[in-house]
């Protein structure tokens, strides 16, 4: 670590101005725009792995804390940098630098005009994500968090002559800033009539159990809507396709986990005392969450809105971990409440590590095959195979398969549930277990889902011609790799993982998991103690890897390795089609048919008669009906009453300024 | 003996040792139904010579098509090496404990259903779809038999569990009932068992399991035959530790291993001739009332699970 060169807070500072400088250097023309071109991307990624190891750094020294000479009169900005912050710079960089990378070669071919800003907005952007995550105080959070969601709004809207686009990136400026509000609310109630906005002070603010509670609500659902939890998660599915696929890739592998930050550091740190009753509220929109986000994901036929809806889920079960939490810390249990906080800190981290590789695959089938809907795709695992197999381990890390990491992370949250019996309220006690019984049917249907992604778009025949397809350009093999790796990493070695949240869990709830989960070894993993749970990726991997290569050498050797190559099986029917492969529409007809009240669908059947036989069917999200549809119309109501008070003419307006002046003049003698 | 070498003893025992099941329920089904029956060694015919012929494989199948039958193969080896099949002294056992066993089964699955889609031929397609259907329900209620074991032993380390159940005084439990008769339902759906799906069967309306393999031939076929046949000798055993864990040979007690191979052939020769009483007896059910029976298992699960809540057993 390059602790004579910077602590990790000045550290992480300069990279945050690095990331301003590269955004702004791209700006200058010189002549083609070289710079933004060529170097502005991964410079921007070398920034993202330096961060990333001052996070590794700050989650084992002291905090440090620092007031900037910036701000206004008597208001300055503070840093502070500690485990918490620690860890999820170390996601921001690490991820972003592939994803970064990869960008490289996915802008290459725009015109320099709008290359420049997409630089300079891409940088802002990451840069105000460090910033969210080293503020101090209040003050300089909503700025950040403010920055954030605009630069992210412009990288929404790149392709703004589209009607669509706008209208999706409107409706994520709307959601972002109703959850913004309720920060800004959130912030006030905790900082209670002090004249000081630094977290210090927020912390020391004595609330009684009402306004905490009230806290802890305008902080869930001002996180929640950035997070995309349900029912505040309409934007996601409108955003993350509208926006390039690298920016898709920060917004659902990073940006979703500020607001993750958010809500731990606030709840946990903030208000603190937090209260059983609070958890139930979590887990139970965790689980709705989780269940609606793959459920719908599964209707999906465009690739990136499949994706934002498996977001959804993946939110749920971050919160399913983060609710366990709550629940066990407000009934004193710190160890199993640390488990639960690990487990959700750590699908953070999967989360980040395999969707934003999840997305970049998708945007490679889009660059490279102008695809982006599922049933127009097949057979590219032939045209790119690259890109093929790094999707498939991204496919197998988010159907949380073993060995690798989101297995683990649903490992974890399964243990929290697990460890129920030791709390004391009958009917809680009872109740804790259901949400790992949800846990485990998302967990199914996600490996459902993604089956579907897989077979549909890489296996099977080409749908539509590809003769455009072609595999991806080294800068975006790299970063796919990188983030393929990481799935491995964090899947196989994981308790080293463990040790380094546990740390963050010490300061947080004030204790850390039992002495017996501490003392195993890296190549196992056993949050609560070796007999009672333990899982050991690596010897699982070299068990498949060796008994498969056996296995191989084996039938070789005893017998032979001919092979003879044939049309498929056609069952007497010579002529085949690939229309006459399973659609995507058609992989989840039974889940359709299962679950159908939930979807709100229209069919349009073909005839008996047909001569061109078309099948269509849209299905819609029901909450845009029963909340976003009647809160707008609620809305336009409001405005219409109000705007009655516009006349238009200026005596009516000064009339205004008059009656305003004597109510001041009445109420402040 | 060394520990590490009598785990690997039990693994292979097991991997040798699943194709005399299948040939067992297949000849007791026989004569069930009034049928001569055949030898109880014809699946290790059946296995040799498949592995003897040539492999015919499609034209633009892709590498993953090919890998498959060894990965599947590979998912079952390991599975055989984590359940306490003869003895609870297994040293790679804490390597996966209940929930990644589950997790090495939905790893052959999804796998499995890859490269059923890979060719891209009408039924691979309808195989792995279907194939799916039946994993997204069986999978959480398998999981949660899994967890009501694991909450009345306090550990979800299927060792653990056996050697907690096993020393229990024998009693009715009616969480374990629960779970009982939820892991049957699951043992039927996910070993392509009546009344889910036939294993005799190649009707293309009907079909789940033989769909998705129908591509492949001679060695592959052969690897992915033998591998269904251990998955039916795991879950057998899995069953047996969790719900009549007698028998099984404690760590360090080489003098009951004879005894634990008397009491598994017992029960193996017993829940063999079960099953094909069961799928004589039973009649398929629809496609698309397989996932109410399976939802049935789920719930019957999660019921066991909130009972033991309820009246702590």
């Amino acid at each position: 670590m390059p602790e004579t060169i910077a602590t990790p807070l000045t550290g992480a500072l300069a990279i945050a101005a690095v990331w301003l400088a590269v955004g702004l250097a791209g700006l200058i023309p010189a002549g083609n725009a070289f710079f933004a071109r060529r170097l502005a991307f991964p410079l921007g990624a070398l920034a993202g792995l330096v961060l990333a190891g001052f996070g590794l750094q700050a989650m084992y020294v002291q905090p440090e804390q620092m007031t900037l000479p910036l701000g206004l009169p008597d208001l300055p900005f503070h840093l502070r940098i500690d485990g918490l912050a620690g860890f999820f710079l170390l996601l921001l960089g690490s991820v972003s630098a592939g994803i970064t990378l990869y960008a490289t070669g996915y802008f290459r071919e725009e015109t320099a005009g709008r290359l420049t800003l997409i630089v300079l907005q891409y940088h802002v952007f990451l840069a105000s994500m460090a910033i969210v995550l080293l503020a101090d105080d209040a003050y300089l959070f909503m700025v950040a968090w403010e920055t954030m969601a605009l630069s992210s709004y412009f990288l929404v809207t790149t392709d703004h002559r589209l009607p669509a686009i706008r209208s999706a990136g409107f409706l994520y400026f709307l959601v972002a800033h109703l959850g913004a509000i309720a920060i800004l609310l959130c912030f006030g109630v905790l900082h209670g009539g002090h004249a000081d906005y630094t977290f210090d002070a927020l912390l020391a603010a004595d609330l009684t159990p009402f306004w905490a509670t009230v806290a802890f609500l305008l902080a869930f659902f001002g996180f929640g809507a950035k997070a995309g939890m349900i029912p505040l998660h309409a934007w996601l599915p409108e955003a993350h396709p509208a926006a390039p696929s690298p920016v898709s890739a920060l917004l659902s592998g990073v940006m979703l986990k500020t607001a993750i930050y958010g809500m731990v550091r606030v709840i946990y740190d903030l208000i603190g005392g937090v209260r059983w009753e609070w958890g139930i509220l979590v887990l139970l929109v965790g689980a709705g969450s989780t269940l609606f986000g793959v459920l719908y994901a599964l209707m999906q036929n465009d690739l990136k809105r499949l994706l934002a809806y498996s977001s959804v889920e993946n939110i749920g079960i971050i919160l399913l971990g983060l609710g366990m939490s709550m629940v066990f810390v407000g009934f004193g249990h710190t160890a199993a409440g640390a488990l639960g906080l690990i487990a959700a800190l750590y699908h953070t981290l999967n989360h980040a590590v395999f969707k934003g590789l999840l997305f970049l695959g998708a945007g490679s089938i889009l660059h490279a095959a102008g695809l982006r809907n599922l049933n127009d795709m097949g057979g590219l695992i032939r045209r790119m195979p690259n890109t093929a197999f790094y999707v498939l381990v991204g496919v197998l890390a988010i159907s949380a398969l073993p060995p690798l990491n989101g297995f683990v992370s649903e490992w974890l949250t399964f243990q929290a549930a697990l460890q129920a019996p030791l709390l004391e309220h009958g009917v809680v006690r009872s109740i804790v277990p259901l949400f790992a019984a949800t846990l485990a049917l998302a967990g199914a249907l996600t490996a459902m889902c993604f089956v579907k992604v897989y077979g549909i778009a890489f296996l099977g025949q080409a749908r539509t011609p590809q003769e455009r397809a072609h595999d991806c350009g080294a800068a975006e093999r790299i970063g796919m790799a990188w983030l393929a790796a990481g799935c491995f990493v964090l899947g196989l070695f994981p308790a080293a993982f463990l040790l380094m949240l546990n740390r963050i869990c010490v300061t947080l709830l004030g204790g850390g998991l039992p002495d017996a989960a501490l003392a195993s070894n890296w190549l196992w993993l056993a949050p609560t103690a070796p007999e009672q749970a333990s899982y050991s990726a690596v010897i699982f991997l070299v068990v498949i890897v060796s008994v498969t290569l056996v296995a191989f050498f084996l039938v070789r050797r005893f017998y032979h390795g001919r092979v003879r190559l044939a049309a498929p099986w056609d069952c007497g029917y010579p002529a085949q089609t690939p229309r006459m492969q399973d659609s995507s529409d058609a992989f989840g007809q039974p889940i359709r048919h299962v679950f159908g009240p939930l979807y709100r669908m229209h069919r349009k059947l073909p005839g008996p008669d047909d001569p061109r036989p078309r099948f269509e069917l849209e299905i819609e999200d029901r909450h845009w009906y029963w909340l976003y549809l009647p809160a707008a119309r609620l809305v336009g109501w409001i405005s219409s009453k109000i705007a009655l008070l516009q006349q238009g003419r200026i005596s009516i307006y000064l009339l205004y300024s008059f009656f305003t002046l004597i109510a001041v003049l009445v109420f402040v003698r | 003996m060394d520990h590490h070498g009598f785990a690997l003893l039990q693994s292979v025992f097991v991997v040798l040792a699943a194709p005399l099941l299948m040939g067992w329920v297949n000849q007791c089904r026989a004569w069930l139904q009034n049928r001569a029956a055949p030898s109880i060694r014809l699946p290790y015919y059946t296995l040799a010579k498949l592995f003897h012929k040539d492999a015919v494989i499609a034209r633009d199948a892709s590498p993953l098509f090919r890998a498959t039958p060894y990965i599947l193969f590979g998912c079952m080896w390991l599975a055989g090496g984590i359940i306490p099949v003869l003895a609870t002294d297994l040293p790679f056992a804490p390597a996966a404990d209940v929930i990644a066993l589950v997790g090495v089964f939905a790893l052959a699955r999804v796998f499995a259903a890859l490269a059923a889609m890979d060719i891209g031929t009408s039924f691979g397609g309808l195989g792995a779809r279907r194939e799916m259907l039946i994993g997204f329900l069986a999978e959480p209620a398998m999981l949660m038999t899994m967890f009501t074991a694991a909450f009345i032993s306090g550990s979800t380390q299927l060792t653990t569990i056996v050697e907690t159940l096993a020393h229990r005084e024998f009693a009715i439990h009616p969480s374990l009932a629960f779970a009982g008769l939820a892991f049957l339902m699951v043992l039927l759906a996910e070993n392509a068992r009546i009344p889910i799906d036939n294993p005799t069967t190649h009707l293309e309306l009907t079909m789940i399991h033989e769909a998705t393999i129908l591509e492949y031939s001679a060695r592959h076929l052969a690897l992915l035959e033998w591998a269904t046949a251990i998955k039916l000798f795991a879950y057998m055993t899995i069953g047996f530790a969790l719900f009549v864990p007698w028998g099984i040979a404690e760590a360090g007690d080489w003098a009951a291993l004879p005894l634990a191979f008397v009491a598994l052939a017992f029960k193996l020769a017993v829940g063999g001739a079960g099953l094909a009483l069961l799928e004589t007896l039973l009649a398929k059910v629809r496609l698309l009332m397989a996932p109410e029976f399976l939802s049935a298992a789920f719930l019957l699960a999660v019921l066991g699970m909130l009972i033991h809540f309820l009246v702590r057993g």
